[in-house]
């Protein structure tokens, strides 16, 4: 069944996986322009022809939810209804797709060029695409890719072009809006746009899940959104966003629709085009305004070498399967079901275990490169060496002989790690260096990451200026380090909480680890409830790396275990540093009230001194993904309190 | 009749030698007729081939001996109402005609039967039995006419005391007719087709036709909540009721009057109406009758497509200008009755068959593939059938619907009543088969016919089944407030070790389904054993307290204790 995919995601069972195909290959072989005139004939969802765009609207616009909506909202503000009703068409107009084939077409011309400048390849599971194919007749198709970068959804509709298949319709953010010409062209690909935020408006609401709903539920094209809501700027996965997945789901939870496949796309970038960009916004360097002029300026991008994309799209998974035994459809049958009703609480915590496991099949299925493994050894060697007067980085074999370490850890792990097997591992090391050349330095035998070149000296600059050019650097550097996160998280949360814990009892450490993974359940993808799981998987994986021995009511390192144990601590050890630090603002600073707006500046303000003292060695902490975060996790245990756009902190 | 499989023995579906499909025997418009489009829908619905035949096992197995209460039957010996403990007797009323007992019957198998059968003659019969039965603490199960699809006769496995089964057939008699109220006094034992045929003869209907009414009896109509083809007109079970009497272990149950409404609490006849048996038997039915109809039309109605079809019953439903029956058979159904078309006698009608054809693919450009039909039946004074036809056309056009002629119509209501002779053709060569109904408010139609069937065919690939099964519907009644909706699903099991328990389970997912797109529980069928499970679900627990307090009160003893419904 579709849904053993998604429950056994985290199953200490190693995956088989696809072979994966580059698709720049023939690009590079053939006519761009032929390709992008090729005949087009996708297959489409039990026959249906694709909806034009005025006809979609209509149907909108006519539905018996938006009617009832109009009606209220007339009421409630006391508007003539051919007033809201034309409220209703407007945001409908703001938001409506326009996908014509024309600009596909263009899109596949110029992308054609432009991927084969970057990238050295576009590898796509073509087992996955066949899935794919199969799932878009048989049932309406949700495309759920992971976000990394502005490139993700036209890559995404230049892969389903490519494969001659159905052209998703894609929930895009408002911020696109800004960019006039290219905002159309979007739009004109495919993309609808979306406020980013709407909270009590319910006309607009309805006016967009109506919209989505009737996409979905006739299928006239794939729907595509991204779970994480926004691009991640860490290459962590993020906590998913719940509201269109609501969206989606509530069609079959209601009967509208017999089922609904949910296909989880992870798409991997060897380097992300956006690497500095995303380092310079979390130092809180402000992001230049998504501007047209803005793009264009990015191009001397293209000048480099972005190394290979990986898309893996996933098993499709069947709603109802997900469904099965977890909701009561019942409910739906006692009101009409076009009145707007809260979705109950068994819905709520449905949808939203549902979008962990989406969002972890995506993690699982995300393409390690080498690189990932050097730069979480480079990091971990440029902390323990800090300040210390002994020679900067590491030698080439030492690196070379503690990389094939990690990776065989990490493959017992499940680590979809692609390691060309038939290079020696030197080679793979200096190639992977060679390709991120701008953050690491290879000198005399020697690695180290390339902070020291960021503040050459002579350049006058404060040293808190210096420390934010690093910063840039290593914040890059971890973003590489955090797209392999996923696969020692459980195993580094239980190491971790063996260190923390009092001792080796296994309910000391159990609670030790429940605590940890309470605390960052915002920072990591973790399902709510899933404690025990995730504890016994860790138990598992570090049992069978030989690392632990787990008896009836003990834990305890193995001797060889101590090297991997200590990997992983120091694999966690910037996020609990990081979270102590806030607190430790929190404590120390923060004494009364403080609006949300002044937290981050204020917290990084405290932060930079600790690290300039010496009293700090993560940089990593300057982060502001981190510190929101923090936030967030002390909210949500109710340690913090947030009143009128204040945010109060408890005694901790 | 046949103890293993429906109806007359001389009617029946068969494959002569020539590989044509012919219904046996002189009872059916179909009869003696040969079916040439019958052999070729058969082996493509289903995959199945005239080469694997699975006939019936004749011998009706080792039946285990009886378990009798001597005192028991002493005592009744002495009122002289006629009894057996005959190993025939008692299988012959073991059972109602669910796929599985069909199936363990057709492979000799016998599980637990009654242990004997009583033909009480009248009413106080029927008082005399339960008195002794409440005193020597035997089990009483009332035996209509036996056509339960529900499981609702076979005996509970665990019941140790003598089983009794209570064979209301020889009270059939009309006891009076009032032809100034319209109403007939009629013995609960009676078959349908007798009930009407007697009133025919002065004048008179029930207007009451379920499908099962050539064998169901007017007590088991009661007993189910039964519902009729043409109760647009007449009413369904509980219209037509005005006084019952119903023999319980505390008594007999019934009003003082014939009042034609009554506000005097809740009304007890619904205590009596969809019990099951579980309370006891009702032996005397006063109910509405009619003078006969003038005109009898039937027609019918091909839409391009199930939607279009959907909306206009839906339509002539607000309309409230329902004929006597408006049924809408889905695509596969429709294809269905087609190989069900007996051999045409003459060229010019299977000139004018061709013509037709043409006409509503090509000219009028319906895909068959999608095509739908409703078959209607009008009754009433010529005049106002015409006028009444016209209307329904009318509206019907306005959804795309075209005349499609009488015949279509006939054919499509002769349907319901050879299909179950059509399952036992399918049994002999590896295709099992059920129907099931529910009621769904109208906006939900269309998609439960959609679920329902989806999820049949999904449950059978899912259960190993190697062939596509056939699962159609049609909506069967409309309502002001909703619709019947009626499935038809069968496979072929070649290949399955256990198709019993896969078209058990597979029937099962069928009904959750039904009932997670809001759906009831059942229309018409009755809940019995098979579907009991979802009870306290469709009325809620205070609802079941309320129904177990009933029948605590009334049959303390558990006399009638076939477990039906709580």
């Amino acid at each position: 069944m579709a849904s053993e995919a998604v429950y056994s995601h985290r199953g200490p069972m190693l995956k088989k996986r696809d072979d994966f195909e580059d698709l720049l290959e023939e690009r590079r072989n053939s006519s761009d322009l032929r390709y992008a005139l090729r005949c087009y004939t996708p297959v489409l969802y039990k026959g249906v022809a694709p909806c034009k765009t005025n006809m979609l609207k209509s149907m909108v616009l006519q539905s018996d939810q938006l009617h009832y909506v109009i009606n209220q909202v007339s009421k409630e503000t006391g508007r003539a209804t051919g007033e809201v009703q034309e409220e209703a068409s407007a945001i409908l107009e703001e938001m409506a797709h326009s996908l014509q084939l024309s600009t596909i077409r263009f899109f596949a011309f110029i992308l054609s060029k432009i991927f084969k400048t970057l990238f050295r390849g576009i590898c796509v599971n073509e087992e996955g695409i066949q899935r794919l194919q199969q799932a878009i007749q048989e049932h309406p198709v949700v495309l759920l890719p992971s976000h990394r970068s502005y490139m993700d959804f036209l890559l995404m509709s230049y892969i389903m072009y490519t494969y001659d298949m159905a052209l998703p319709v894609i929930a895009a953010g408002m911020d696109f809006m800004g960019m006039k010409f290219i905002g159309e062209m979007l739009r004109m690909s495919g993309a609808f746009f979306i406020r980013r935020s709407f909270g009590g408006d319910k006309l607009y609401w309805c006016v967009f899940s109506e919209y989505v709903k009737t996409i979905l539920k006739n299928g006239f094209a794939p729907l595509e959104f991204f779970l994480e809501g926004t691009r991640s700027r860490t290459s962590k996965s993020l906590t998913p966003k719940l509201g269109l997945l609501n969206i989606v789901m509530d069609p079959f939870l209601k009967g509208e629709v017999f089922d609904v496949s949910l296909v989880p796309v992870s798409i991997s970038y060897e380097r992300v085009l956006e690497e500095a960009l995303y380092a310079r916004e979390l130092l809180g360097i402000p992001k230049p305004k998504e501007s047209t002029s803005g793009l264009f300026k990015a191009r001397k991008v293209l000048s480099e070498d972005y190394g290979s994309i990986h898309v893996y799209f996933g098993q499709p998974i069947s709603v109802r399967s997900l469904a099965q035994g977890r909701v009561n459809r019942c409910q739906f049958s006692l009101a009409p079901r076009h009145l707007p009703r809260r979705p109950s609480e068994e819905v709520q915590s449905f949808v939203s275990d549902s979008a962990y496991r989406l969002v972890g099949a995506q993690e699982e299925n995300m393409v390690l490169k080498p690189w990932v493994l050097l730069v979480s050894l480079l990091l971990q060697d440029h902390h323990q060496h800090r300040g210390v007067g002994q020679k900067r980085g590491m030698s080439l074999d030492e690196l070379t002989t503690q990389v094939v370490w990690l990776r065989d850890i990490s493959r017992q792990y499940g680590a979809f790690l692609h390691w060309p097997d038939h290079v020696p591992p030197s080679e793979v090391v200096s190639s992977s260096l060679s390709l991120h050349r701008g953050l690491v330095r290879v000198s005399e035998g020697r690695v180290q990451l390339a902070v020291e070149q960021a503040g050459e000296p002579g350049s006058n600059l404060t040293p808190e200026e210096e420390l934010l050019s690093q910063a840039v650097i290593l914040l890059s550097c971890i973003s590489y380090r955090n797209q392999g996160l996923h696969v020692f998280l459980r195993p580094a949360l239980l190491a971790s909480a063996i260190h923390a814990a009092s001792s080796n009892q296994k309910q000391e450490v159990f609670n030790s680890f429940s605590f940890l993974r309470n605390m960052f359940s915002n920072e990591f993808i973790l399902c709510p409830g899933a404690t025990v799981q995730d504890f016994e998987e860790a138990c598992y994986l570090l049992v069978k790396t030989g690392a632990l021995q787990v008896t009836q009511d003990e834990v305890l390192v193995t001797e060889r275990g101590h090297r991997t144990v200590g990997f992983l601590t120091s694999m966690l050890d910037p996020f609990l540093q990081g979270y102590q630090m806030v607190c430790r603002f929190l404590c120390e600073e923060a004494t009364g009230s403080l609006t949300e707006k002044q937290f981050i500046p204020a917290v990084r303000k405290f932060i930079i001194r600790h690290l300039l003292s010496g009293s700090l060695r993560y940089t990593e902490v300057l982060s502001s993904d981190l510190q929101k975060n923090v936030l967030a996790a002390l909210l949500r245990l109710g340690a913090v309190r947030k009143v009128k756009g204040f945010v109060r902190c408890h005694r901790l | 009749m046949k103890w293993n499989g429906w109806g007359y023995s001389d009617s029946r579906f068969l494959f002569n030698k020539k590989g044509q499909a012919e219904f046996t025997g002189k009872r059916y418009r179909l009869s003696g007729m040969i079916i040439p489009g019958l052999k070729d829908w058969f082996e493509s619905t289903f995959g199945a081939s005239l080469q694997h035949k699975t006939p019936p096992i004749l011998n009706s197995g080792a039946v285990p001996p009886p378990t009798l209460n001597e005192a028991f039957v002493e005592e009744l010996k002495s009122t002289g109402i006629p009894m057996s403990h005959e190993a025939e007797d008692r299988v012959f009323r073991s059972h109602g005609h669910c796929l599985h007992e069909i199936f363990a019957l057709r492979e000799g198998k016998v599980g637990r039967v009654p242990d004997m059968v009583v033909w009480p003659s009248c009413h106080n019969d029927v008082v005399k039995i339960v008195e002794l039965a409440c005193k020597h603490n035997v089990c009483v199960m009332p035996y209509g006419g036996g056509t339960s699809v529900s499981s609702a006769l076979e005996c509970p496995p665990e019941e140790t005391r003598s089983i009794v089964s209570l064979d209301t057939s020889q009270m059939n008699r009309i006891l009076w007719i009032d032809e100034k109220n319209l109403t007939a006094h009629v013995e609960a034992g009676i078959v349908g087709q007798d009930l009407e045929r007697l009133l025919n003869e002065s004048g008179y209907c029930t207007g009451h036709e379920p499908d099962s009414m050539e064998f169901s009896s007017l007590g088991g109509w009661v007993a189910t909540r039964a519902s009729g083809m043409k109760k647009n007109i007449y009413g369904n079970i509980e219209d037509l009721v005005v006084h019952v009497k119903m023999v319980t272990p505390r008594g007999v149950l019934e009003k003082s009057c014939q009042g034609p409404r009554m506000s005097t609490g809740p009304d007890v006849h619904h205590f009596i109406m969809g019990s099951e048996g579980t309370l006891g038997v009702v032996t005397e039915v006063t109910m509405k009758i009619r003078p006969m109809p003038e005109y009898q039309k039937y027609g019918s109605v091909v839409f391009p497509n199930f939607e279009q079809g959907v909306a206009c019953l839906r339509e002539v439903a607000k309309q409230r200008c329902a004929p006597a029956s408006i049924r809408l058979m889905d695509n596969e159904q429709f294809q269905f009755g087609h190989a069900l078309k007996p051999q045409v006698s003459s060229i010019f009608t299977s000139f004018l068959d061709g013509l037709k054809k043409f006409y509503i693919t090509k000219f009028k450009g319906f895909d068959p593939s999608y095509l739908c039909v409703a078959t209607l039946l009008f009754e009433g004074d010529r005049e106002k059938v015409l006028q009444h036809e016209k209307q329904v056309y009318d509206i019907a056009a306005k959804f795309g619907g075209l005349a499609a002629g009488e015949d279509n119509g006939q054919r499509g209501y002769m349907l319901t009543f050879v299909i179950a002779y059509l399952r036992d053709l399918g049994m002999d060569y590896y295709v099992i088969g059920e129907s099931f109904e529910t009621s769904v408010p109208w906006d939900r139609v269309l998609d439960i016919c959609r679920n329902v069937k989806a999820r049949i065919v999904r449950e059978c690939k899912d259960k190993g089944v190697q062939f596509p099964p056939l699962s159609t519907c049609r909506v069967t009644q409309t309502y002001d407030a909703g619709a019947c909706v009626y499935f038809y699903f069968a496979f072929n099991y070649r290949g399955l070790s256990e198709p019993v328990h896969v078209y058990e389970q597979v029937e099962h997912a069928a009904r959750e389904e039904i009932l997670a797109n809001g759906g009831s529980l059942s229309h018409h069928h009755g809940v019995g054993k098979l579907r009991k499970e979802w009870m306290p679900e469709t009325v809620s627990n205070v609802g079941m307290g309320m129904l177990k307090s009933v029948k605590d009160y009334v049959d303390p003893n558990n006399i009638f204790g076939n477990r039906n419904l709580l």
